[in-house]
């Protein structure tokens, strides 16, 4: 499952990181382990199919970009992921376990290693972005204050807004309240990252800012993750940069070229409750298919 | 689905809604803080409605009632007319309504809102049971604070009644406190306390329902409001019947 690609992000980050981390990279025999799995699930609301026989695998440290209109059933995908509904068939793996028919009881196991980028963020309107972000420490019993305070601050560090520790939700801008939700959802550092539309309704700026924190969980932690998205520029963004360590220690971001092709990256574009495309960006583009063509451009071609 | 399979649905819901919490309670891992602040909101906070309500309606039961009792000659029983129907079914039935009326669409407000932000969604991705965390702290509120508040209301229907009497048809109000203390039974208490730990029980329940069951959006919200109160509501009314008949037949029927 390593490519040269891999190798050569861990190449450069190789001053930075202990020998036994790249070896335990290169070598861990459970990356042949899919993160997340999918057979054949299929679901209805009443009368309506939203998904119609799915079928598709997360690998370990892969981003799958998901594309489709909406009402596409995206955002269903992500919460059957969660548990947080079942599907009436077919089966869903995490980390290679069966979780299609856990108790709510346990797949709280299962969610501890899966944080959750909701589509308008989230937030819990009543707590502070402190105690948001503090939310899951909180319920998994941790009340030494120090060691919550230590981890929210290393969080909004993380998303680059440590100033708004303080603030209540509703004084945050929208890039704000998505910045706080993925530091919601990282908190624990979860192996697997599921983000429902984080950039939807924010400026292109705002929205390179929190496709670059996507970039550098993928990258940097090697975190598995689903990035669910309908505008073009996320994609291209996610699927052509990666992001490594300078000499000082400070995070760039590069272009994909020549010498470097990113192979953990790939994208599902969803039509109807099915799957009509799977594989990497550069084939998307080069696809016939006239609906993938129309989605691409936004009209016929 | 036709309005009978949809009511023995919802029925079914709120009674597993319920039995949720009622299972829950013998499980560690319980939010106390949050039972408090919930019995602050809903105990104090209804407190002066509760109040105002008691005390208006036991002084229109005197207005309305002493001049026929005064025609029979028997006005020195008021107090104990106003007492016993205070006691045993307007103290309980009004307090529950109002208290229907001011948590039961909070609740459902509040919980629907967070449901359709993704709220619950996101508590329950982070690992907590929204049942734990919301529901049982409203419910064991509710079912807490509701017979002290119907108590409250009693007592201040009984000062409301008095006052009337006093300043409006001159009684002693020596004579209207002795009438209160004849009429009122410990049956009648027990049964003016057992009421509203079912109503308790009957509001939370729906409108913890109402709003986790939210979809649509805002116009959403505002529908299972709406549904929350309107059902907490007659539910009361049709419960009370029937627990003022089982009150009855284990206590006896009481004679005023
Ligand atoms: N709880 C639900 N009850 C009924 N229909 C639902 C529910 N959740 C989603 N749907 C329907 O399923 C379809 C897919 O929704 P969703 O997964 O949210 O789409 P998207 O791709 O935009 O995220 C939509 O048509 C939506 O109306
Ligand atoms: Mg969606």
């Amino acid at each position: 499952m390593v490519s040269s690609a891999d190798i050569d992000i861990l190449d450069n980050l190789e001053e930075h990181l202990e020998p036994t981390d790249l070896e335990d990279a290169v070598d861990r025999p459970e990356r042949t382990l899919s993160a997340i799995e999918f057979r054949d699930v299929h679901l209805a609301f009443d009368d309506k199919v939203v998904l119609d026989g799915v079928s598709f695998t997360v690998r370990r440290g892969e981003t799958k970009l998901i594309l489709g209109r909406s009402g596409g059933g995206k955002s269903t995908t992500i919460r059957l992921i969660l548990g947080l509904l079942k599907p009436d068939s077919g089966r869903i793996l995490i980390d290679g376990e069966d979780i299609t028919d856990y108790t709510e009881e346990e797949m709280m196991d299962v969610r501890r290693k899966i944080g959750m980028v909701f589509q308008e963020g989230a937030l819990f309107d009543s707590l502070s972005v402190y105690e948001n972000v503090a939310y899951r420490l909180r319920e998994q019993g941790v009340i030494d204050e120090e060691e919550v305070e230590q981890e929210v601050r290393r969080m909004l560090r993380f998303v680059d807004l440590e100033e708004a520790i303080d603030k209540m939700p509703d004084e945050l801008s929208g890039g704000m309240r998505r910045r706080v939700g993925i530091a919601r959802a990282l908190v624990g550092d979860p192996e697997i990252v599921l983000f429902d539309e984080p950039t939807a309704g924010l400026d292109p700026p705002t929205a390179r800012t929190i496709c670059q924190l996507a970039i550098k969980l993928r990258d940097l932690q090697d975190v598995s993750s689903i990035f669910v998205t309908h505008e073009m520029n996320n994609l291209k963004f996610l699927s052509s940069e990666y992001a490594t360590v300078d000499r000082d220690g400070q995070v760039i971001y590069e272009k994909e070229g020549e010498k470097l092709c990113l192979i953990n990256t790939e994208v599902l574009m969803f039509r109807d409750g099915k799957i009509i495309f799977s594989g990497s960006d550069e084939r998307l583009r080069a696809s016939d298919d006239e609906y993938i063509q129309t989605f691409i451009h936004g009209h016929k071609p | 689905m036709n309005p009978f399979a949809k009511f023995v649905d919802e029925l079914q819901e709120v009674s597993l809604l319920l039995w949720g919490v009622v299972s829950g309670l013998f499980r560690p891992h319980r939010y106390p803080g949050e039972i408090i602040r919930q019995m602050d909101l809903i105990g104090v906070g209804s407190l002066p409605i509760v109040l105002l309500t008691g005390f208006f309606t036991g002084g229109v039961l005197v207005l309305q009632t002493f001049p026929t009792l005064q025609y029979y000659g028997i006005h020195n029983e008021s107090g104990r007319s106003v007492a016993t129907s205070l006691v045993r079914e307007l103290g309980p039935v009004l307090t529950a309504l109002m208290v229907s009326g001011r948590i039961g669409s909070a609740i459902s407000a509040e919980l629907g809102s967070m449901v359709v932000s993704q709220q619950i969604d996101a508590m329950r991705a982070l690992g907590s049971d929204p049942l734990k965390k919301l529901v049982t702290p409203r419910l064991i509120a509710l079912v807490i604070m509701l017979p002290l508040l119907t108590v409250a209301a009693d007592v201040f229907g009984i000062i409301g009644g008095g006052t009337v009497a006093s300043y409006i048809f001159d009684q002693d109000v020596n004579v209207f406190l002795t009438s209160v203390r004849h009429g009122v039974t410990t049956e009648d208490v027990l049964g003016g306390i057992i009421k509203p730990v079912f109503f308790g029980l009957i509001i939370g329940g729906i409108a913890c329902h109402k709003g986790l069951s939210t979809t649509g959006g805002t116009v959403g919200v505002g529908r299972s409001t709406i549904n929350a109160v309107v059902l907490s509501s007659i539910w009361v009314i049709i419960f009370d019947f029937f627990l003022a008949k089982a009150i009855q037949s284990v206590f006896g029927v009481g004679v005023i």
